[in-house]
């Protein structure tokens, strides 16, 4: 039997140790925010936080992960600064990159509060979005970071 | 965007319910793959019924063309062309209208005053005399128990409140927060997840297949023939890849595709050299060729492309003895159903389907066979209706499993008079025809021609008087599809790209010689004028930074882009800004029109750069994101979308935006560094 520390809650599931984390959450869990998108760890729509780290969830393995904290998109608050963003600059189209990308965002902003153009391009290259959404990815992440920085000032 | 059926009261038409607590449910007919669909549908219908927006909820409306077909496509449910508010615009404000009536005919029973003298607004209806009120679900009661009004007038649209000003969308949220159901997270009871393995060339079948490893596997149910291939089947997604890997399939290529891209390409350019059947013929330009004082000729080529939505094609059916569930992000439910039920051996009406969000389509779900669905069918069948099951195609799947946009190569020729005016043009097209062998092929080939050929260069709408445009239809074994702008994605290139050479070679500014072509298009010259104007056309720029346009009608909506790229020493270039003009009638979410933009223009510039399937003795090369390159985030420009105000129907917006974009950088590549870019891709 397996642990699995996600989002807080403690579970338990009798899971091959090599199951990539991504068929855990989503096979196994029933958390199906994290996206499939290649299996092959070069989309990143199925980004999570292992122990507050962005990594694609489809090239971590079941019995790497064990005990370590694990974030999903379901494990950010509704409220957060970075959905309100996404949702302020009406990001997603298609949506199902996003989950990727804000959790990629999330990590982004959590080592580095005010990201350069530059730094905000070299993290989230890893993503893709078909639908093209890129332009206002950059302009929520933009947001979201002012407002952690200055929270009463943005939000009055 | 679940359904509220159960305190719904009024449903005065098939396209919106009212329940008792006031929500207004907007059934969409066109599915919602990210082009805005739901969000549109649901602004022209509540924009007639004067609701509150915030009380508007949609759904997605059950199979059933007889309710729900798209007015463009006859009797057929489903999405394609950038129809989807082209179609339904009248119809839906129709609805909305009726439904507005039937509850001011309410009031007006309710309380005894004359119809004539009730308000709607906001939700609200209202009696001004009295001074009485009543929201949309006290009267939804009372309106449900009259006879529906046969018609409503519309509004005026001068007094549109949600036309051409409601600019949020309804489904972010739900994307954001990670609740949004694709049919990816569908989770049945019992349900069971299938992948297939297919033959490696197209056109191959099996032979045999030993099964035993593939069952040995911890998880793995069944190994099953189905007519596409083997299935494996197993108790989660990880388990039947697994099994998938260790299968061992005999394949019978006898009737399978064996050529290369190299081969392909030789036989196309031998092609070139040849006439074509005649798509349009004006005047005569053998002779105007003949007679003009200088003649220019150029070659185009254009690769097979993979549509690879991020979401992966899958498919949830449920098979019971006399029925057939399926759950999809469904494009085109009339065909899906009718495939489906030929598979299943069932009755059209005995298959349901419910349409949930697609990750992504760019057309890939919209297929006349409805390959997915019918593979899925063929699992649950073959399972004996045993379990749900959940069939998934992994990316590798994706990206080698055919229907792509299909090969092209294009010749120009074209002769200039001693002004450097165009007065001949001649454009010859070789490549597969996407409708051939498709219930649509008796509609869109004519005279053999597929009009989805030469869309775009067949109705040229630049002033010249000696014209012709040809094309010779290929036979490959390569399944081929529409793809977001379908004709357009290689005729816009070449014609612009061309067009820009005819320019050059004349002495004419790029803009001026278009202007002067195109003097009969208002609408052509009203987004070049505005792109051009937006974007500082002939101000100076720095060294090594070059400037190029590009206009193009397609779906009956007009793009002009004009695009600034910055070019380094190594001759790599980065797309700096892209300033894009659209004409496409009435605005009705301009929001969402500048997210189409910038999303076509994204997926345009994506495959330019370095999109492209290639084969191998018939089998695909590429297997995955590592070497069918999308766009990424670090080479996106900054894109302004300007929308020429108008009054004018509205036409779609999901497509054209993709065709100006690469001619347009191609173009402005031309002006840094002289040098022609006439190969798609063009490499890293």
């Amino acid at each position: 039997m397996a642990t699995f520390m996600v989002n807080g809650q403690r579970y338990q599931a009798d899971v091959d140790p090599e199951m990539p984390l991504l068929w855990v959450l989503r096979d196994v869990l029933n958390l199906t925010g994290t996206k499939f998108g290649c299996g092959q760890g070069l989309c990143w729509g199925c980004t999570v936080l292992i122990a507050g780290k962005a990594r694609p969830s489809c090239t971590a393995k079941a019995g790497s992960v064990q005990g370590k904290e694990i974030t999903t998109i379901e494990g950010i608050p509704a409220d957060h600064p970075l959905k309100r963003a996404w949702v302020a600059e009406q990001v997603p189209q298609c949506g199902y990159c996003q989950p990727g990308q804000i959790m990629h965002a999330f990590a982004l902003l959590s080592e580095n509060p005010e990201p350069s153009e530059a730094e905000i391009a070299k993290v989230m290259e890893r993503n893709l979005c078909r639908c093209g959404t890129y332009v206002r990815i950059e302009k929520a992440i933009r947001r979201a970071a002012a407002e952690l920085r200055a929270p009463r000032e943005v939000r009055s | 965007m679940s359904a509220s059926s159960k305190t719904s009261v009024y449903a005065p038409n098939p396209f919106v319910r009212i329940a008792s607590d006031g929500t207004v449910t907007v059934v969409a007919k066109h599915f919602e793959a990210g082009q805005g669909a739901y969000t549109g549908l649901a602004t022209i219908l509540a924009e007639e019924l004067n609701a509150d927006f915030g009380q508007v909820r949609v759904e997605a409306a059950p199979a059933d063309e007889r309710l729900y077909n798209n007015l463009r496509f006859g009797q057929l449910q489903g999405t394609g062309g950038s129809t989807a508010i082209a179609n339904s615009y009248t119809q839906y404000r129709e609805a909305g209208a009726k439904a507005r009536a039937g509850l001011i005919a309410a009031a007006a029973k309710h309380w005894g005053v004359p119809a004539g003298e009730i308000g709607v607004e906001k939700g609200q209806v209202s009696h001004a005399p009295s001074g009485r009120q009543a929201d949309f679900g006290q009267l939804a009661v009372i309106a449900a128990g009259l006879a529906p009004p046969e018609a409503a007038g519309l509004k005026d649209p001068a007094q549109f409140t949600l036309i051409g000003h409601q600019d949020t969308r309804l489904d972010i949220e739900s994307k954001v927060n990670g609740t949004a159901e694709y049919a990816m997270d569908v989770r049945l009871p019992g349900m069971l997840t299938a992948v297939v393995a297919r033959p490696p060339r197209f056109g191959g079948t099996v032979k045999s297949f030993e099964a035993a490893a593939a069952l040995a596997v911890p998880g793995v149910t069944d190994v099953l023939a189905i007519p596409q291939g083997v299935a494996v089947v197993a108790e989660n997604t990880w388990a039947a890849i697994r099994g998938r890997a260790v299968l061992s399939v005999d394949w019978d290529e006898s009737a399978a595709e064996t050529r290369g891209t190299g081969e392909l390409l030789a036989e196309y350019r031998a092609l070139l050299e040849k006439p074509g059947l005649p798509a349009r013929k004006d005047g005569d330009t053998d002779a105007a060729l003949s007679g003009a004082v200088r003649t220019l000729e150029a070659n185009f080529e254009f690769p097979y492309l993979a549509h690879a939505p991020l979401e992966p094609l899958n498919c949830v059916v449920r098979l019971g003895q006399d029925e057939c569930e399926i759950w999809a992000g469904d494009q085109f439910q009339t065909v899906d159903q009718a495939n489906a039920a030929a598979a299943a051996g069932l009755d059209v009406r005995r298959v349901r389907i419910n349409t949930l969000f697609a990750g992504g389509s760019f057309g890939r779900r919209a297929n006349p066979p409805s390959d997915y669905i019918v593979e899925a069918v063929h699992v649950a069948k073959a399972l004996g209706g045993r379990a749900p099951v959940h069939l998934v195609w992994t990316r590798e799947d994706d990206i080698r499993g055919g229907r792509y946009r299909p090969m092209y190569l294009h010749r120009l020729r074209a002769g200039l008079d001693a002004d450097g005016n165009p007065v001949a043009w001649q454009q010859r097209i070789v490549g597969q025809s996407l409708q051939a062998n498709t219930p649509f092929e008796n509609a869109l080939v004519v005279d053999g021609i597929d009009l989805t050929s030469v869309e775009g260069a067949q109705d040229l709408p630049y002033a010249i008087p000696n014209l012709s445009v040809e094309l010779h239809t290929t036979t490959i074994g390569v399944p081929v599809l529409w793809w977001r702008s379908v004709g357009s994605t290689h005729t816009a290139y070449a014609i612009e790209v061309f067009l820009d050479e005819l320019a050059q070679a004349g002495g004419r500014d790029p803009l001026e010689l278009r202007r002067r072509l195109l003097a009969n298009q208002p609408r052509h010259l009203g987004v070049l004028e505005l792109a051009a104007a937006k974007a500082g056309w002939g101000t100076p720029l720095p060294a090594g930074h070059g400037r190029g346009l590009a206009v193009h009608k397609s779906f009956d909506t007009h793009v002009a882009q004009v695009a600034e790229v910055a070019v380094a020493e190594d001759g790599t270039f980065g797309v700096e800004r892209v300033v894009c003009a659209v004409d496409c009638g009435v605005a009705v979410n301009p929001a969402v029109i500048r997210a189409q933009m910038e999303g076509g223009i994204t997926f345009g510039l994506s495959a330019a750069l370095g999109e492209a399937v290639t084969l191998d003795a018939g089998r695909v090369v590429q297997s995955g994101f590592g070497d069918y390159k999308l766009l990424r985030f670090g080479r996106h420009p900054r894109i302004e979308v300007h929308i020429v105000p108008s009054t004018e129907a509205p036409t779609g917006v999901g497509e054209p935006g993709v065709p100006p974009i690469a001619p347009a950088v191609a173009n402005a590549v031309f002006a840094a560094t002289g040098k022609r870019l006439r190969t798609l891709p063009w490499g890293r």
